[in-house]
């Protein structure tokens, strides 16, 4: 073929590091041994190439495009005809040209080097290391796309994860193996939650270990960064850095300034590392993924270079499978014991909820944490609105055994009555406050102490004993007759002044 | 009308060589004698495809696996079949992918994940069942025709039936352990005037196939006179189903759309329930797999999942089979109706396949419709929702002095994009559907399920007749009271958002009072414990108690007794504990407690 030139020359000269690609010579079809190089680009635009004379190319395998000077980039085959390939170049097209540029296709998919080396590692949004150590050893090489989990090898998530913040787990509570997301608006402390979540939950699981010296509380937390600007990285590494957690973490960081397209490779790669960790070495993942909206627009970008029919609001068709093909991949499988949890931030271009990312994300997570811009404005930390908030597993990791007998109850009359008071607020707003009966003013400040005391923790670290506590003690301020969401028995045992 | 349906099978032809990959969907050179929606093997890993467009010599097939490695030039081969469902004992309490290849067997056989290329039986062709025949040798038997049956379960007699392509007189025919492509008996087919002069012997198995794009045939349609039974309080009483109806549940992320399926696959009484994951959740898929084998059939011995066929495309398994499912279930679902049950299919949900349909007509660059659906998507769920219906089964007519009857009902969730009903799939669907159940997220945010909101949603079909009979005389009269009573307190709630509760007079307080017990004491049901099944008769006591609570009110105000004194806690606390009432003493309950309320408000009076 036209294209091809001294292959072997090349490939020493220049595979020397680097994580998502293949090594020299080494692929995984049987029909070819070596990689192929193409001078035949036709065609490049945004983060497309189109190579023209190709043969024997896999779909969707991964592809070094090497620009005049020496700079190479990492791509991948997006469709391909039987002697036309289009390539999309994660780290951009700029720089490249059409006479010179070369593209060599591997052979193979798209791999990440995994082992436990990689705990308290700082990787690129590509799994590459940019934290000056040396590269990861890999103990294995797996297709950073996963595969599905069967369904039938899955384990019902149903334990509790202490997250120290009562709004999530009085109300919402997060089990291991779920994949719940925090729904935010700009401006709003989702990263400071999410690092908050994180960095409480791995003292817990060190407080565990050392208390009782059992070994299977390994937690650790894998940490994808989707275009988060320098500050919140820093930030992020700070607060991992504070806690002493750095070292059960593995970071992939793709920066606000860093390729777009990149986008695409960063929470797969994270994932990767996440099912290793969880699936070969017995692990509990939390895998906090930031923002998942830099991720979409990353796929809206190549949808468009494609030219493909858009969807709502110019996202494409498949915005759901694709988002579906990494959220689905947290959970738990029988047999193991380990598991991958999700926390995925999810920033709602103009608070709006039914905006196609947080929609469709919704309609596949197992609940959603909504932020609300009124509790932050009243100073308010960590400013979760319950009402829309939702854990779609907590019933299965609450109770007698798990947290406390009276957990579901009290967070049901929590419910019950915080929304009976905030409509009082919305009737208030418009008949005045002097319409309102003696009850209905308890309500009212219910409403306003448990968004105070409750809600608003701050920084604390609160443990679940504490935050139904403290929900009995707000409890206590209404009639007792009111409280028709828990039985007698429990009022009896666990409301402060026993009646 | 049967013969067309024959699923012929051609020899293999070369192979066609691939010439473009995009995504799901690939195109192939060279692919001789391939019709549309046969099946291919594609690549080296022979993974499986359909044909669905047919060019000059080229063919575009989309693929049910994940189309990663494969390249330009790797072989793809013809089956000669249309994709097909493999019909027999073994599918009860079977879980399945979208092209139904059991997943316990693709996990034995490749492990946690689901690899590429997994090839595994459809059905277990190793299990033994006893049979036992219907007929004799020198019957004349017709397609469609109960040749014997085989307990597949304890409560289900699984009837092997003539296939539909066939008719002659039995030659043998014994009783016996066999396995599923043992030869259970012979017929002898007359020539059939094509040519063919003599008549061949067919051996007939316990096992057959079915083309699942091809609906099966019937006798003819009946009239649906009787309800599909839930055990949902606002289903059954205000917005029931019938036995062979069809119904869309349509609700934003959050709503319940899910847990209320789910729901409805446990309770309802059908005698098979064939549940369709479509694009869903892959830990929702285990919810079912975990809990049906330990939940008692209510009506049966044994668990749920006996009567229970799972079809399981989680999001994130290949979309092209998520397309798939959809005709999976349904089949099946055709398959057991034509042995004379009533069968009801869930499929959650009807939006992802609406979606995996989009997605191949991008790939294949047809021409959008609305919102990027291809312009066959009403005409493709119009075909879907009319596989639903009340039969008599082929073959039904005869033998038997009753006539063989089935039905398969039909309840697909849509999950429209921000909740917004105006959507393509919840408008196509409700063109073909006869019941809206409406989830409302503002019923869901209050915690009120299940969140099918009274005003928004309907249903198509008169059961009064059904209920009058079974149930109680007063059926419809409730019925028509308790909708008139939320109608009624909708409004008066607006007027209240604008001006307060004071503003209104007494006897719309009144309406606002029974209202909330409507909706909280009888609307509202946990899809857990021991109210998560309700029976019509219980449902009607309950209403019948709240209705005459309300008689006594509006009738105590109109005499210038004030609510406030009217209303008497204890009563009110016991008319919000009538969900724990055991069934079978409801009516004895409900008399109860009327009788206690007189009493109060006769004393009522006479303090006056």
């Amino acid at each position: 073929m036209g294209g091809e030139v001294n292959r072997s020359e090349f490939l020493d000269r220049h595979y020397t590091h680097g994580d998502l690609h293949m090594e020299p010579g080494t692929t995984n079809h049987p029909h070819r041994l070596l990689t192929k190089e193409y001078r035949t680009l036709s065609y490049a635009a945004g983060p497309l190439v189109v190579v023209q004379r190709t043969t024997d190319i896999s779909y969707g395998e991964i592809a070094w495009v090497m620009l005049p000077g020496g700079v190479r980039r990492l791509a991948q085959v997006l469709e391909m005809d039987s002697d036309r390939a289009v390539v999309q170049v994660f780290a951009g097209t700029r720089g490249l040209d059409l006479e010179r540029t070369r593209v060599v296709f591997t052979g193979d998919v798209a791999r990440l080097s995994v082992s436990l080396t990689m705990l308290g590692r700082v990787l690129d949004g590509a799994g590459n290391p940019i934290d000056g150590g040396p590269p990861v050893v890999p103990d294995a090489r797996p297709d950073i796309n996963g595969q599905p989990i069967n369904p039938y090898a899955r384990d019902h998530p149903s334990e509790f994860i202490q997250t120290g913040i009562s709004a999530i787990d009085g109300l919402n509570t997060l089990v291991r193996g779920q994949k719940l997301p925090i729904f935010s608006g700009f401006g709003l402390p989702a990263n400071d939650l999410a690092a908050q979540i994180a960095t409480q939950s791995a003292v817990l699981a060190a407080d565990v270990e050392r208390d009782t010296g059992r070994g299977e509380e390994r937690f650790v937390v894998v940490f994808a960064a989707i275009g988060i600007t320098h500050r919140e990285a820093t930030a992020f590494q700070r607060t991992f850095e504070a806690s002493g957690a750095l070292d059960r973490t593995v970071l992939f960081l793709n920066r606000a300034d860093d390729p777009t397209i990149e986008r695409m490779l960063t929470p797969r790669a994270a994932l990767t590392a996440a099912e290793y960790l969880a699936f070969e070495q017995d692990m509990h993942v939390l895998v906090i993924m930031t923002d998942m909206t830099n991720y979409a627009e990353a796929l809206r970008e190549v949808s468009t270079a494609r030219e493909e029919v858009p969807g709502r609001r110019g996202y494409p068709g498949y915005m759901y499978t694709d988002l579906a093909a990494l959220y689905e991949r947290a959970g738990r499988i029988q047999g193991k014991r380990g598991s991958i949890t999700q926390l995925m931030i999810v920033t709602m271009p103009d608070d709006d909820i039914t905006h196609p990312i947080p929609d469709l994300t919704g309609y596949i997570t197992e609940g959603q944490i909504v932020l609300s811009r009124d509790l932050h404005r009243r100073g308010i930390y960590p400013p979760i609105d319950v009402l829309p908030s939702l854990s779609r597993l907590m019933n299965a990791g609450i109770g007698e055994g798990k947290t406390r007998e009276d957990h579901r109850q009290v967070a049901d009359q929590l419910y019950a009555s915080y929304a009976q008071g905030r409509d009082l607020r919305r009737l208030v707003a418009i008949i005045g406050e002097g319409a309102l009966s003696a009850e209905d003013r308890l309500y009212l400040q219910f409403a306003e102490t448990f968004e105070r005391e409750f809600i608003g923790q701050g920084r604390r670290d609160r443990a679940i004993g504490d935050t139904l506590a403290l929900a009995w003690q707000l409890l206590a301020a209404l009639p007792v007759t009111s409280l028709k969401r828990i039985n007698r028995d429990l009022i009896a045992r666990y409301r402060p002044d026993g009646t | 009308m049967t013969h067309s349906s024959t699923p012929t099978t051609n020899e293999p032809d070369q192979p066609g060589r691939i010439r473009g990959i995009a995504g799901a969907v690939i195109t192939v050179q060279g692919l001789i004698g391939a019709r549309l929606y046969d099946v291919v093997h594609v690549g080296h890993e022979r993974l499986i495809g359909e044909v669905i467009r047919l060019t000059g010599t080229r063919a575009t097939v989309q693929v049910y696996e994940d189309t990663t490695g494969l390249r330009a030039d790797d072989p793809v081969e013809a089956s000669g079949a249309a994709l097909q469902v493999e019909l027999g004992p073994g599918l009860l309490g079977g879980v399945f992918d979208g092209v139904q290849r059991p997943l316990p067997a693709i996990r034995r056989a490749h492990g946690d994940f689901i690899a590429r290329g997994a090839r595994v039986a459809q059905l277990d062709r190793q299990r033994v069942w006893p049979f036992r025949p219907l007929v004799q040798p020198g019957d004349r038997v017709q397609p469609g025709d109960v040749l014997g049956e085989v307990a597949e379960v304890p409560h289900l007699m699984h009837r092997i039936l003539v296939p539909l392509h066939l008719s002659g007189t039995i030659e043998t025919i014994s009783a016996g352990e066999f396995r599923l492509t043992d030869t259970i008996a012979t017929l002898r087919v007359a020539p059939d005037g094509d040519g063919e002069t003599a008549a061949r012997i067919v051996p007939l198995t316990l096992m057959q196939r079915w083309p699942v794009r091809q609906p099966r045939p019937y006798l003819r349609k009946l009239d649906m006179d009787e309800p599909l039974i839930t055990g949902q309080r606002v289903i059954d009483t205000l917005f029931p189903i019938a036995k062979g109806g069809s119904a869309i549940i349509p609700g934003g992320f959050g709503t319940g759309k899910t847990v209320t399926q789910q729901s409805l696959a446990k309770w309802s009484d059908a005698d098979v329930i064939v549940y369709v994951g479509c694009g869903e959740r892959g830990n929702e898929m285990t919810e079912v797999l975990q809990s049906f084998p330990q939940l008692e059939d209510p009506r049966h011995d044994g668990p749920l999942m006996n009567r229970t066929i799972l079809i399981a495309n989680t999001s994130n398994m290949p979309v092209a089979a998520r397309e798939a499912s959809i005709y999976t279930g349904i089949t099946i679902a055709e398959y057991y109706r034509d042995m004379g049950y009533d069968v009801a299919l869930m499929a959650d949900s009807t939006s992802r396949w609406g979606e995996a349909l989009r997605e191949v007509s991008g790939r294949l660059e047809e021409i959008p419709g609305e919102e990027g659906f291809p312009a066959y998507l009403p005409a493709r769920l119009a075909e879907f929702y009319e596989r639903s219906g009340h039969v008599c089964c082929l073959g039904g007519d005869r033998g038997t002095a009753e006539p063989r009857r089935g039905s398969v009902t039909l309840i697909g969730a849509v999950s429209p994009p921000g909740g917004d009903f105006s959507e393509p799939i919840t408008q196509h669907s409700l063109r073909t559907t006869g019941a809206f159940w409406a989830l409302d997220t503002d019923l869901a945010r209050r915690r009120h399920f299940p969140a099918i909101h009274w005003r928004n949603s309907y249903t198509l079909y008169d059961l009064t007749r059904w209920f009058r009979g079974q149930v109680h005389d007063d059926w419809e009269l409730n019925r028509r009271e308790a909708s008139g009573l939320l109608q009624r307190e909708g409004e008066l709630l607006e007027t209240v958002q604008l001006v307060g509760a004071d503003a209104l007079a007494e006897t719309e307080q009144v309406i606002l009072q029974v209202g909330r017990m409507l909706r909280e004491d009888f609307l509202q049901q946990s899809a857990f414990g021991a109210d998560a099944y309700c029976p019509p008769v219980k449902q009607f006591w309950m209403l019948k108690t709240i209705l005459h609570h309300f008689y006594l009110l509006d009738s105590a105000v109109r005499r210038g007794v004030h609510l406030d004194r009217a209303l008497d806690p204890a009563l009110l606390a016991d008319i919000a504990r009538m969900r724990e009432w055991p069934t079978e003493r409801a009516e004895e309950e409900a008399y109860a407690l009327m009788e206690r309320a007189d009493a109060a408000f006769l004393a009522l009076r006479s303090n006056d």
